[in-house]
């Protein structure tokens, strides 16, 4: 009997996704900017859509998303990706439409756009990535800044008094009737960027299923406009951010269970 | 205990040392002699004792995506003689 030596052979268990472009990413070192697009690009890969993707970039540090995805892409106006997406996702229908946005993007100058969206329950998918600053243009204090927190307009740090509280976007919206999932994950440890990826994964089959508006806020890092190295940014995310952004499925209509 | 390895693509790493936090075996250092083209100290699997498991931990939190993970399977043997790769 011919008798077989079983030789052990490495595999590759982890590789760049398909939908990610060759380039390599402005990104300061450390910034979960990076994380966040493997994440986007490993669901749509996983759910191999990525000839029917049309990205949204937004105004901010992620605006060359367009040269790092290998998918349809366009920019809107500062804060204006949902009101792009509208257009897109009512012209195309079959199309997955997902805008990615920054805090300054879509709290600030964008929060008529995303409210307006979500209250009309469009069928597009926001991937908002929350870093409690402005990152591309230097630091400064944007609406999610946290009570305290300094920034290179807030030098003393965030004051109630003169500009009031952080907004909680997650919560906002989860109130809002024509939303079908929105929920809050963070990037600070693997364990935490798993269950980020898979809220990803289904933020887009909610699109796909045409449930209506889907929103997943990350949790993000931005070391060099906090000042602190890449590790301790994390930490200072886990200490200072969990505590005010707790992450959790804040609006998840029934028939995601299905999904 | 399983074996892994990983490839770090040096030129597009920038240093930011996150994967050497997090990686179980400690077994991931910063080529502190070496500079790439960004000017960065690329990280570098430093494992003369075999400790990588393959866990792809420093894959997941990789902000520049360079790592790839490879894990040692052993293939097992099938009824008809050939072999087949199983995790």
């Amino acid at each position: 009997m011919l008798q077989v030596v079983a030789q052990p052979i490495m595999q590759t268990v982890y590789q760049r996704p398909e939908c990610l472009t060759d380039h390599h990413t402005h990104y300061c070192p450390g910034c979960t900017h990076g994380i966040a697009h493997r994440l986007l690009a490993e669901a749509i890969d996983e759910l191999g859509i990525r000839t029917q993707t049309v990205l949204v970039a937004p105004v901010g540090c992620s605006v060359f998303v367009y040269d790092y995805f290998n998918v349809d892409a366009c920019v809107a106006a500062h804060g204006r990706a949902p009101a792009m997406a509208t257009g897109l996702k009512r012209v195309l229908p079959d199309r997955m439409v997902i805008t990615y946005q920054g805090d300054g993007d879509l709290v600030s100058i964008g929060a008529g756009e995303i409210l307006h969206a979500a209250a009309r329950g469009e069928h597009i998918t926001t991937i908002f990535v929350n870093n409690a600053v402005y990152g591309m243009t230097g630091g400064q204090m944007a609406p999610t800044t946290l009570v305290g927190q300094k920034t290179t307009s807030s030098a003393q740090g965030r004051s109630v008094s003169s500009t009031g509280y952080p907004i909680r976007m997650s919560e906002l919206l989860s109130s809002l009737d024509g939303t079908a999932y929105i929920v809050r994950r963070s990037l600070h440890d693997p364990a935490s960027i798993r269950k980020a990826k898979k809220a990803i994964l289904t933020a887009l089959k909610v699109q796909q299923a045409g449930l209506g508006f889907g929103m997943v806020e990350l949790l993000s890092t931005c070391p060099t406009n906090w000042g602190i190295a890449p590790d301790k940014a994390l930490e200072w995310l886990e200490t200072n951010m969990l505590p005010y952004y707790p992450v959790g499925d804040y609006k998840v209509v029934p028939e995601v269970a299905a999904l | 205990m399983t074996r892994g390895m990983i490839s770090i693509d040096a030129e597009r790493c920038k240093g930011c040392q996150l994967c050497s936090t997090v990686c179980p075996q400690q077994v991931i250092h910063m080529a502190s002699d070496c500079l790439n083209a960004k000017g960065y100290h690329p990280a570098a699997l430093i494992d003369p004792e075999q400790l990588c498991t393959g866990c792809a931990i420093c894959a997941v939190i990789c902000p520049d995506i360079c790592i790839t993970v490879y894990r040692e399977t052993v293939p097992k043997q099938a009824h008809n003689g050939t072999q087949e790769a199983v995790r």
